[in-house]
């Protein structure tokens, strides 16, 4: 397998040397919700994130847990500059992720649950697509397209193939090729395994794993799945409820509440069996309605 | 090169992603297209054939069907930008690829600008094709039609329609479920103040005040007066145009971009499955 693309000049050049890749303190964030006992129109504040502090260095994969519902994916939209705060501040690699958004974006790319294309168009089309907003010219995708969908294990017979003919598992590792076709230096991974068979699964946590370590990638890495961030991450953290517990190498949170499972240690911490709850946060929130 | 240079090459090469974008889209969805094209010829000549029943002499009944045919095909061209770049946001939404795009490092002008300048593309290609088949169908004839006059100023009127049409676009933005039709209420009212089947002195006068403010009245009369008497562009038509675009576009940006903060304050940039 071949290496994966250094990160380009225009990504890199805007990155701190002497900054942590992440810093947030005292973040917060709400959403409205029904409030069903005020009336049909009524909302009350629902605390999404309630004053999260933790830092991420540079190179470092912090794997962040928490049920549906416990803010993962609002703290992983406030770094992608696509929620506002509501209090406090977070920082990637210096840059103030709610006033400097344009020098955050060209930094950071995500992976979420969703692989989220247009469906009609090709995975070559989707990549070629995303990289001109990061300033890759049809002269630089032209081979940098193929060799990214190689190195996920994307056929090359299948790149003209519209998205929507595509298996859940081969959209997520475009997906992937993607977010690492824009060489971040922060990659966002959102539930990146959700929904996924064991072998694509296993093939994604592999290429995640590659990254790292050939790539000048930092990660944060959100999800539910306890195996998965205590293989990947060097740090887990337990958000629950928007409030982040503690983030500690695993051997340390499993000192921490003397237990010998993540699972367990998640029980410790809230006092609740770590389980999927119902996915109604929009419902909650009132943000459709 | 300079931070400034490598910030402009960036943004030209993101405005060409757009435009390649929906190059791609609009080669898969070309059958489609193809029907909406049908579809719109057809309901231009319920319009047009209605030049047929006033029971005028052949001269001023060619001169009729060629005034609600410049009518129709101005509507039909509104049409084609208002859908383009009010769904911007709603088709992104609905692809689900929405927060991809706005977290994207490029300028929310710049991308924009792209979606409009593609929609003001196809818009002239598509209205010219209606304006040809409807024509030669009904049998209207226009012997001095100044065609280049015609599309030269339905290109200066673009931009008010882009300016315009970018401030419609953000109602998806605000609200997922019926931003994207309110645009078009938006084109139905600015299209009935602008004289597009009849003259503005028909209405009343508030209505006539009002027809001022709409660059749809300027490119109806100056379309009309090109195609119908051959005139070329008349500056009485281009000065309101521009002045209407120069306000409108940063009015349209403005708009867009506080719609755009409201929905990251409220958790609404995000797909709807």
């Amino acid at each position: 397998m071949s290496s994966l693309a250094a990160p380009r000049s225009s990504s890199s050049s805007s990155v701190r040397r002497d900054a942590p890749a992440v810093e947030v303190h005292d973040l917060r964030k709400e959403f409205r919700r029904r409030d069903r006992s005020g009336g049909r129109f009524a909302r009350k504040p629902w605390p999404a994130l309630v004053d999260v502090t933790f830092t991420i260095e540079r190179g470092e994969c912090v794997a962040i847990l928490g049920q549906n519902g416990s803010g993962k994916s609002t703290l992983v939209r406030l770094l992608a500059t696509l929620l506002i705060n509501d209090g406090g501040e977070a920082r990637i690699f210096g840059h103030d992720a709610f006033h400097e958004e344009r020098a955050i974006r060209r930094l950071v790319n995500r992976v979420s649950v969703e692989a989220s294309f247009f469906k009609k168009m090709s995975a070559a089309e989707n990549l070629s697509y995303a990289a001109r907003f990061y300033g890759m010219t049809p002269r630089q995708t032209r081979d940098a397209i193929p060799a990214i969908l190689e190195q996920v294990g994307f056929p090359a017979e299948r790149r003209g193939e519209a998205m929507e003919n595509l298996s859940r598992g081969m959209q997520q590792k475009v997906a992937l090729a993607r977010a690492l076709l824009t060489a971040p230096v922060l990659l966002l991974l959102d539930e990146p395994t959700t929904g996924l068979d064991p072998r694509s699964k296993l093939e994604v946590q592999t290429f995640i794993r590659q990254v790292r370590a050939e790539h000048d990638a930092t990660i944060l890495l959100c999800t539910h799945d306890m195996a998965e961030a205590e293989a990947l991450a060097d740090r887990v953290g337990v958000l629950d409820r928007g409030r982040l517990l503690f983030l500690e190498p695993v051997a340390d949170v499993k000192r921490r509440f003397g237990v010998e499972t993540l699972e367990e240690a998640f029980f410790a911490a809230t006092g609740r069996a770590f389980e999927a709850e119902h996915d109604n946060d929009d419902e909650e929130r009132g943000v459709f309605a | 090169m300079s931070e400034l240079a490598v910030t402009l090459r960036n943004e030209l090469v993101g405005l060409g992603g757009i435009v390649e974008r929906n190059v791609y889209l609009t080669r898969r969805y070309f059958l489609w297209d193809l029907a909406f094209m049908v579809w719109t010829i057809a309901n231009t000549l319920t319009i047009v054939f209605i030049a047929r029943v006033a029971h005028l002499p052949p001269a001023q009944e060619n001169r009729l069907a060629a005034m609600l045919l410049v009518g129709a095909v101005i509507w039909a061209f509104l049409g084609i930008i208002f859908e383009f770049v009010t769904e911007t946001v709603a088709w992104e939404r609905w692809e689900g690829t929405i927060e991809y795009t706005f977290m994207a490092p490029i300028s929310r002008p710049v991308h924009l600008f792209g979606m409009a300048a593609f929609a003001v593309l196809y818009g002239l290609i598509r209205a010219t094709i209606l304006f040809f088949a409807v024509a030669a169908f009904i049998g209207i004839h226009i012997p001095h039609a100044n065609y280049g006059a015609a599309l030269a100023l339905l290109a200066i009127a673009s931009l008010s329609f882009m300016g315009i049409g970018i401030m419609t676009s953000v109602l998806p933005l605000i609200s997922p479920e019926k931003g994207a039709q309110l645009g078009f209420i938006a084109q139905g009212l600015m299209l009935v103040v602008s004289g597009v089947y009849y003259p503005v002195t028909v209405m009343p006068q508030w209505m006539q005040w009002v027809s001022k403010i709409s660059p749809a009245t300027y490119a109806l009369r100056g379309d009309r007066r090109a195609i119908i008497d051959g005139a070329g562009m008349a500056w009485a038509d281009v000065w309101p145009l521009l002045v209407i675009a120069a306000a409108a576009i940063p009015l349209g940006l403005a708009i867009f971009r506080t719609g755009e903060r409201y929905a990251k304050r409220h958790g609404k940039l995000k797909r709807s499955g």
